[in-house]
């Protein structure tokens, strides 16, 4: 099948098919980070740009690896250097990003649906690499190619996701994309941090960690963070990871090939024990690897899209 | 002028009306309605209007005009142009301007403005509380005095409970309703409805909850004191419950929604349209079912537009950022008329939430077609089907989220105070 | 459409065994020498070519696949192509490199191919073996092995079948002549 979008804002915008595709495509990629000479020619003299209103080490550094493997060129703005401070809107500064012809615009931003306004207004492919709490489509895909690598395959497992559901972006995109596929997933956390009409998406709701990890094949943590605006969600970081944080103690009850993601960065001792973040079950790593694959699939896909 | 209306099938609620018959404007005035007036050849206007409605010009209890302040979004002239095109022969406009409408000065500059520059009727509403800030109670006698005929902090709750007493019980004085808008913004983190499409796009929520507490809040405390609530844009299923209940044992209760309150969704705001932003937000489908239901069985008494007009860059930001608001005057009367070709009202019943029911609230002599009355009366047509262009829009506030819907039902013609103040093309 | 066969199974056999031979001949055996198909079909030649040389040679040459998508010269000007695995686990530094494929034409895939390998090492040598050369180049670069060559006549086209990809092994000419 061929692509064809413009842009990736929203896993809930791609069919089946076409996460298979991104997935499958990955696969070829991966293969050139493991060599001497990290680098194909083919996105020569294509221009990348990261625009991140958010702060963020690992997925900006991920999509600009991934293009400077594919040999294109990257510049990156971050929020705080940039006109934003100035108080240049959004579509201004991606008109004026356009007037260089940047072939990519990568953009992460506290807002949801920012993404979207620079898809409508410019002719460049956008790509949205968070945007507030609404999606953070990169991310699940490199979740699941994570997933079928370890597994075989997405379809029949269980799949817990622990933490703040509410504001979670990652969480919502794996929710949107393991729902394409036969799949139990399971939300676990505070009962103040799960959206109420969470169960129309297909998925369950626990609000007690060892019911909720029981024969679990794959375990996702989310970054956890005490105040959201003028109220606390949950009483104290403390009281959270006694009883949220995953322990050695709770793996036994999931099934013993269980494997445990996170997208980074994590809260040691909080949401995730070091014993656990270290442990054989551990994939966090492997997460970190297939993003730059799974960034380079889009990134080939997107520029080289059926038009 | 003379102006004779011919042929049309008028409908005016009040008087039990609804037959063909003509009607004779002479000045501003309703000279007489009977069958077959003769043209007497001195008529400045002989409108045909056959296979259409002649109604009472429509009262809109609820719009944002935004002058003083706000004129880049809207002017008096604009918005009452707007109104007239829509169907609309009075207005009230609410008090959040800038200044704030919360003293006779204001209230005067608004009458006066209109008076000069407006196409139809402007009724200022007052602020309850000075600057909208519910603390202290505006000088609503004085205002009163200049033209008032409501007071409400549109745009905003009176979180105080003990200050919205005190409102409810001082505009017993001078016997005026008190406009409520109901929200409870300790329980509202954001824009749009608690519901599946939060969910799905991860914007912080409303719930209808935020809406019904202060529902039920304002009721019990206008029982207690026995005074006159009129609960503005009511939006959820939960609402509408309520003031069902209440109104079964207190008769001073009145309420309005708007059309977009039974015409979108909240599944709308899924690809972050800012024109889809408005407060109350788009509710569930449950929500609108139970809407339609209200206006049916009477529960809520009036549609009102609540027309927010703003300029684009308020709209064209992120979600989050934007204003809230529907530019709503032009497409009300065709949004509104879907409820009768869905079979939900009569036109009679159509008609009397736009025209006897505000009449009353407001104790205003307009809303019916009695002769002796002013002349203000419209020509509609509910069959014609039109293409929402917000280019078209009279009004500077383009922000509608029901730009390029094919909807049945326009305004042709409309008359205020005897003069034609609006003219479609196609009569 | 008329339809030719101009190569049938046996016949592709002979000349897969033949080709083996100059190979061997040219290289005085098989030492330092690996096998890389180009994806698709060359890399079933190149196995089946890798079977032949252990049968004379009693030794098993490393056999690698190489995908050239991302090296093409034409990638965003035609219907973008799914990007497969390429696998070479073996260290080709001071090689002999055999690269295989099954059709040459323009020389273009063989200069992407070339490029490729340039990334993943330092080769001795680079040899190319292909199964039909139709001519009609458009780089200055030529097999050094080749099967059968047949020059193609306008509306004609050469296609390649082989019972790995395609079920049945034959080499039919289609066109209008």
């Amino acid at each position: 099948m061929n692509w064809t979008k413009k842009d990736l804002l929203e896993i809930k915008d791609l069919t089946k098919d076409e996460i298979l595709l991104i997935l499958e495509t990955a696969e070829s990629f991966k293969e050139i980070s493991l060599r001497e000479i990290k680098k194909v020619p083919t996105l020569r003299g294509k221009t990348v740009i990261t625009l991140f209103y958010e702060p963020s080490t690992r997925t900006r550094t991920s999509f600009e690896i991934a293009a400077k493997r594919l040999s294109a060129d990257t510049i990156n703005i971050s929020a705080s250097t940039s006109s934003f401070v100035k108080g240049e809107t959004l579509k201004d500064t991606g008109k004026n990003l356009e007037s260089m012809k940047p072939d990519v615009i990568i953009i992460r931003h506290s807002m949801p649906g920012a993404p979207h306004i620079l898809a409508r207004t410019l002719k460049s492919s956008i790509i949205n690499a968070g945007d507030g709490a609404h999606e953070h489509p990169t991310q699940a895909l490199l979740d699941l190619f994570t997933i079928k690598e370890k597994k075989g395959k997405i379809d029949g497992l269980k799949i817990v996701i622990i933490g703040d559901i509410m504001h979670s972006r990652v969480a919502r995109s794996n929710i949107f994309a393991l729902k394409q596929f036969d799949t139990e997933i399971v939300c676990c956390g505070p009962a103040t941090m799960i959206p109420p009409y969470i169960e129309k998406l297909g998925v369950a709701v626990e609000y007690n960690i060892n019911r909720a990890v029981k024969d679990a094949d794959v375990v996702m943590m989310l970054r956890i963070q005490k105040e959201r605006g003028r109220i606390s969600y949950i009483p104290s970081i403390r009281e959270y990871a006694i009883l949220y944080g995953l322990k050695k103690a709770h793996l036994e009850k999931a099934k013993k090939d269980v494997i445990v993601m996170h997208p980074g960065p994590m809260n040691r001792g909080v949401e995730i024990s070091d014993e656990v973040a270290d442990g054989e079950y551990s994939v966090i790593l492997d997460q970190v690897e297939n993003g730059v694959a799974v960034r380079m699939a889009i990134l080939y896909l997107l520029i080289g899209r059926e038009q | 002028m003379k102006i004779l209306i011919k042929k049309g099938r008028v409908i005016d609620p009040k008087n039990n009306i609804d037959e063909i018959l003509d009607v004779y404007i002479n000045g501003n005035i309703i000279e007489k309605i009977g069958k077959n007036i003769k043209e007497k050849g001195v008529e400045d206007f002989v409108i045909d209007a056959t296979d259409h409605i002649v109604a009472p010009g429509f009262i809109d209890v609820h719009v944002h005009l935004r002058e003083p302040g706000y004129e880049y979004k809207e002017t008096i002239k604009t918005g009452t142009m707007a109104a007239a095109k829509g169907g609309f022969t009075s207005v009230v406009c609410m008090a959040n301007t800038e200044p704030v409408n919360d003293n006779r000065s204001i209230t005067e500059f608004i009458i006066k403005k209109a008076k000069l520059e407006g196409s139809c009727r402007v009724f200022p509403c007052g602020a309850i509380t000075k600057g909208l800030k519910g603390e202290e109670l505006s000088e609503i006698g004085d205002m009163f005095d200049a033209g008032i005929v409501a007071i409400s902090d549109d745009g905003k709750s009176v979180k105080h409970s003990g200050v919205l007493r005190k409102a409810l019980e001082y505009s017993k004085i001078f016997g005026i309703p008190v406009i409520s808008h109901c929200e409870d913004t300790d329980l509202s983190h954001g824009f749009i409805n608690e519901g599946v499409a939060s969910v799905l796009s991860g914007l912080d929520t409303v719930p209808s909850i935020a809406e019904e507490i202060i529902v039920q809040r304002d009721i019990m405390i206008a029982k207690y004191v026995n005074a006159n609530i009129h609960l503005t844009h009511i939006s959820t299923a939960g609402s509408v419950d309520i003031i069902a209940r209440e109104k079964r044992n207190y008769k001073y209760i009145t309420c309005d929604t708007c059309p977009h309150y039974f015409s979108l969704t909240e599944d709308a705001t899924l690809k972050f349209d800012t024109n889809t932003k408005v407060n109350p937000p788009l509710r569930s489908k449950k929500d609108i079912e139970a809407i339609k239901e209200g206006l049916k069985n009477g529960i809520i008494d009036i549609i009102a537009t609540d027309h927010a007009p703003h300029d684009l860059p308020s709209k064209d930001m992120e979600f989050n950022l934007a204003a809230s608001g529907i530019s709503g005057l032009e497409t009300a009367l065709a949004l509104s008329l879907t409820l009768f070709h869905e079979g939900v009202l009569t036109l009679g019943e159509l008609v009397k939430k736009f025209t006897v029911n505000p009449a009353r609230l407001l104790k205003l002599p307009y809303g019916d077609l009695s002769e002796g009355n002013a002349a203000d009366v419209i020509v509609f047509n509910p069959y014609i089907e039109w293409i929402v262009d917000k280019n078209t829009f009279l009004s500077k506030g383009k922000n509608t989220p029901f730009d390029g819907w094919k909807l049945k039902g326009k305004n042709l013609l409309t008359i205020v105070d005897g003069k034609i103040v609006y003219r479609d093309g196609l009569i | 459409m008329k339809k030719k066969v101009f190569l049938d199974k046996k016949a592709i056999d002979r000349t897969l065994t033949r080709i083996t031979h100059e190979i061997l001949e040219k290289n005085k055996g098989c030492e330092d020498l690996c096998l890389i198909g180009i994806r698709t079909r060359g890399v079933f030649l190149a196995k089946r070519i890798q079977e032949k040389i252990k049968k004379i040679e009693k030794k098993e040459l490393p056999l690698g696949i190489l995908d050239i998508t991302m090296y093409r010269d034409d990638l965003f000007k035609i219907k973008l192509p799914v990007v497969k695995k390429t696998d070479i686990s073996f260290d080709i530094n001071n090689k002999i490199v055999l690269l295989i494929d099954d059709v040459m034409h323009t020389g273009r895939t063989i200069r992407a191919a070339i490029d490729a390998l340039m990334d993943l090492g330092r080769p001795k040598k680079i040899q190319l073996a292909v199964l039909v050369d139709r001519g009609n180049r458009e780089l200055p670069i030529h097999p050094d092995f080749a099967g059968i060559f047949y020059a193609i006549g306008a509306g004609e086209e050469i296609l390649v079948k082989l019972k790995e990809n395609d079920g049945k092994d034959e080499v039919i000419i289609v066109g209008t002549q």
